[in-house]
């Protein structure tokens, strides 16, 4: 959509006139805030936005933008998005979900979108914990942790969501660290104009029951150590010196430095976010050093209501149905006088 | 054993039910289907019931393969396809075996002898050959080397293969079967030169092995007699044959056409209900959106998010679905958004009997939600009346910013019956209640006085922005309230909603006796097996204090319910389930007495036994 004929919109214009009711310190409000800065970027009339969401604190989030809105049920909100988006694909769809809702619950809904590629996007808050039902573990909590349904520690491995993802056939993620408001504006802004399905998983920190699971990957300290922020067509650099790279070995990233061992910049790996064969954008999501961050697949790709179009057009254009009457007298029929 | 030859008995018949029966595999459905197109444009009126296993390719021979169609054709008016048979034709011992109670005591059975072997034989479990071992006795049988007769008539046609050759025998039996009831094959064959368009070598096979059949039964003497079935007396007009599911699928066009809407579906397949769904994916033309989704709640889910959007949203299913969209459909109840949902019942609970009928969700479509959540319940009751209710759903929902559960049912879902052709000219007008210009103080939840009925506000539509959910909401501003005040407010007024759809829907009429001893109650798919047994027991047996009253609305009900209820003195509820829709009346006419008549045994009732228990209580 064009920046042009839309009206000029500003952060205010998107919050709405109810009182937001996430625990004081919680990521939940730099997505939110994110989210009403990089609206007035997109360049879409705010009556064409509509937010879906599940159940979860994360999926109040509908409530507090001043646009099309609706907060459903546990784990549905791709089904309900997905009928909005083909009832009038003209929508800027938003579904917005936590680790709960989208990889539990709502699990089989979860990858059926991605697999189908609608033009929509999705925000999944991971914080690795149920919040709303007050601290038990979910599908993506690590081994070990003491929750108030694991007392003595989770037995129940997790799974990632990007891997979950790729594995559906996402044409686009994006993962950010819940305390980065630039860097998440941007990829929603991104994610807006990607056409297809874009999933932005966000590591969101939960205060009250997961407090510090992204301490040491997201603290301003270590962040640039312990990330790399990918970015399509450019070298995969982190660091806070910038010295650090990732080189294939074998069938396995290392971490180089730069300037060690006769290693150049040139030796580093180039992000290619567009390729459609996804086992580099796989590995770097398996990455546990340095946690992969940014864009890091946007592999362009027929959307499903592309196809819909064409074929209805295809199938119109070629019927001799233009009215019920024409099916419904059809065919044979018989006269009783 | 011989064949004996008929009496001749010539006369002209007011109806007559014709079964046929055969393997899985051999073409079972669309010799009824033949039959009852060609007897329809002849003038009769007809009234079918296929009978298939859940089985796809079922093992060859076996009873459970068996495979049945069938047919009620009248020269009155025909409501059902009939209870007991005048006339069976079995392709295989197993078809004999499995549906020979179903012959009337000297009526006639046709079978095909060749394919009595000894293997066949075994896998229907007959321990002596049924043909010769006088368990026929009382019935009058027509033996026929059908397979090799067949064979015989197409020797001289070239490039057919031996299955080609064995599979056209059917032809044959329904080629006699057009004699005996004085059918002209032409219709048929008019079917086979469009079907097989590009293969001229089949036009020639199927029409020879039917000729062949015709006159078979023409040249022999052995069947000396035939009958005759008069046009009946139809109201005049075009008609085609309709299946129910079709009828619902277009029913639902029309309501999308009349309302100007778009028409999306969201749905997952489930038998009986699958056949709305392959209707209306074909239907791309009318701009009909039907999304296959992931599973039972994604479809309801789907179709939730298309109302938000704006679009005529229906999902399609049958009782474990109905089941799985509960919690969806409680949303679409709260959000008050208009939903039609279909449920196509089969035999329950759990995945219970698929392919058979059942009246047994009556109460999952009225209560099986969490929380107080009424939405409106309605119910078709014969093939062709599913297109009007059908219809109706779609007006109610969209009227009344509601949820609208339409129950159908296997039997007439998939029965077929003469359906006088409605343009969607002629159909009731449908309001939709969509915003347009923003006003100062709109707000969600604004009522109309009248209905109770909020305004629909799009995505799309500027200034109406605004957020719904399943969270409890002020009665004004649709803001979340956890006010205890406001949330009985909000559970009385959904309630209320619903009750004042009786305001936009038809009263009762009672059918046969207006007062006297005995009302026949009766509710969605029984209303042919009900309507044709009291028109019988008036009728021919010269009772006149039997009303009849078939509920089409169940919530809410008709307005003058109880009035009808209090013009006779005993009333007794007749439902294919425990007494579900008499618990519902007892619950709410609680001064009147309910007597039931019920069964549960995945089949439609017998006009024989409602007749009976009628008179027991006269």
């Amino acid at each position: 959509m064009e920046a042009t004929a839309v009206k000029k919109y500003t952060y205010k214009d998107f919050v709405s006139d109810q009182e937001v009711r996430w625990c004081p310190g919680c990521d939940d409000y730099v997505i939110l805030n994110s989210m009403q800065k990089a609206l007035p970027e997109m360049g879409v009339e705010k009556e064409n936005v509509v937010f879906v969401s599940g159940i979860g604190c994360s999926s109040r989030f509908p409530y507090y933008m001043n646009t099309y809105g609706v907060h459903s049920i546990h784990g549905r909100a791709p089904g309900i998005a997905t009928g909005v988006k083909l009832a009038n694909p003209d929508l800027s769809v938003w579904i917005i979900t936590g680790d709960g809702d989208a990889t539990a619950i709502g699990g089989n809904h979860f990858i059926h979108v991605l697999r189908r590629n609608i033009n929509l996007n999705i925000v999944l808050f991971n914080n690795e914990i149920y919040g709303l039902t007050k601290g038990q573990f979910s599908p993506t909590s690590v081994v070990g942790q003491k929750t108030k349904s694991s007392p003595y520690g989770n037995t129940q491995p997790p799974f990632s969501p990007g891997e979950l993802a790729l594995g559906a056939n996402a044409r686009f993620y994006a993962r950010i660290g819940g305390n980065n408001p630039k860097a998440m504006t941007q990829i929603f802004i991104e994610a807006h104009r990607f056409k297809g399905t874009s999933l932005i998983e966000v590591l969101q920190n939960c205060v009250i029951f997961n407090d510090g699971c992204y301490t040491d990957v997201t603290d301003k300290e270590v962040k640039d150590d312990k990330q790399i922020y990918l970015e399509h067509g450019k070298p995969m650099i982190f660091g806070k010196n910038a010295d650090k790279g990732l080189v294939l070995k074998g069938l396995k990233l290392e971490v180089v430095t730069i300037g060690e061992n006769g290693i150049t910049e040139k030796d580093i790996l180039v992000h290619d976010a567009k390729e459609k064969d996804p086992t580099m954008h796989q590995m770097l999501i398996r990455l546990a050093y340095p946690i992969a961050t940014g864009i890091v697949r946007a592999f362009d790709d027929v959307t499903l209501e592309e196809r819909e179009d064409e074929l209805t057009k295809k199938i119109k254009a070629g019927s001799k149905y233009k009215k019920t009457d024409d099916l419904f007298f059809s065919g044979e029929t018989y006269e009783v006088k | 054993m011989s064949i004996e030859s008929i009496k001749p008995a010539p006369k002209e018949l007011e109806g007559v039910v014709i079964r046929f029966v055969g393997d899985s595999g051999d073409g079972m459905q669309l010799t009824g289907t033949q039959f009852t197109d060609t007897s329809a444009m002849f003038g009769n009126d007809v009234s079918t019931f296929p009978n298939y296993p859940a089985e796809i390719r079922a093992p060859q021979g076996s009873l459970y393969g068996v495979s049945g169609f069938q047919v009620h054709i009248g020269s009155v008016e025909v409501s059902t396809p009939g209870d007991s048979v005048d006339l069976l034709v079995a392709m295989n011992p197993a078809g004999l075996k499995t549906n020979l109670y179903a012959l009337k005591k000297g009526h006639t059975v046709i079978v095909d002898k060749d394919a009595f072997t000894k293997k066949n034989l075994e896998k229907a479990f007959y321990e002596t050959n049924p043909l010769e071992d006088g368990s026929l006795d009382g019935y009058h049988v027509i033996e026929v080397d059908m397979s090799t007769l067949t064979k015989e008539a197409l020797k001289d046609v070239d490039g057919l293969d031996n299955k080609t050759i064995t599979r056209s025998k059917n032809m044959f039996s329904l080629g006699m079967v057009y004699w005996m009831y004085h059918r002209s094959t032409e219709h048929t064959i008019d079917f086979f030169n469009k079907k097989f368009k590009s293969k001229p070598e089949l036009i020639e096979a199927n029409t020879k092995v039917l000729n062949a059949g015709y006159y078979y039964a023409e040249t022999l003497e052995l069947i000396s007699n035939s009958y005759t079935i008069s046009p009946a007396k139809m109201v005049p007009g075009t008609y085609r044959i309709i299946m129910g599911n079709t009828a619902t699928a277009w029913g639902l066009l029309a309501a999308s056409e009349k309302s100007g809407l778009e028409l999306f579906l969201g749905s997952y397949p489930i038998t009986p209900a699958t056949d709305i769904l392959h209707e209306l994916v074909k239907h791309k033309h009318f701009g009909v959106k039907a999304f296959q989704a992931e599973d039972e709640i994604a479809g309801i889910c789907s179709a939730i998010g298309a109302s938000f959007a704006g679009d005529l949203a229906i999902t399609t299913t049958s009782g474990p679905g109905l089941a799985l969209k509960g919690e969806a459909l409680g949303l679409a109840m709260m959000i008050e958004l208009p939903l039609v949902v279909i449920n196509v019942q089969r035999g329950g609970p759990s995945t219970g009997l698929p392919t058979k009928t059942e009246q047994s969700d009556l109460l999952q479509a009225m209560y099986g939600r969490n929380g107080e959540s009424p939405v409106v319940v309605i119910a078709a009751s014969t093939p062709a009346d599913c297109f009007n209710y059908a219809y109706e759903a779609a007006r109610l929902a969209l009227e009344h910013m509601t949820p609208v559960i339409l129950l159908t049912d296997g039997y007439i879902a998939n029965g077929s019956a003469p359906w006088k052709i409605q343009s969607v000219a002629d159909m009731p007008e449908i309001k939709n209640r969509k915003v347009t210009k923003f006003t100062e103080n709109w707000h969600p939840y604004k009522r109309d006085a009248k209905t109770l009925a909020r305004e629909w506000a799009v995505p799309g539509t500027s200034g109406f922005e605004h957020r719904v959910g399943g969270l409890e909401k002020d009665s004004v501003t649709g803001n979340v309230s956890y006010v205890p005040e406001n949330h009985e407010t909000m559970t009385h007024t959904r309630a209320e909603k619903i009750r004042l759809v009786q305001n936009n829907i038809p009263n009762l009429k009672v059918e046969f006796a207006q007062q006297g001893d005995l009302l026949v109650v009766g509710w969605g798919g029984t209303y042919g097996t009900l309507h044709s047994a009291v028109k019988q027991i008036t009728e021919e047996e010269g009772f006149n204090n039997i009303g009849f009253v078939h509920f089409n609305y169940i919530n809410p009900m008709p307005k003058n319910t109880e009035e009808i209820f209090a013009k006779f003195k005993k009333i007794i509820v007749c439902e294919l389930n425990s007494g579900q829709f008499a618990f519902i009346l007892k619950a709410n006419f609680g001064k009147f007495d309910f007597q039931q008549i019920n069964k549960v045994q995945g089949l439609p009732f017998s006009n024989d036994e409602l007749i009976q228990k009628f008179k027991q209580l006269l």
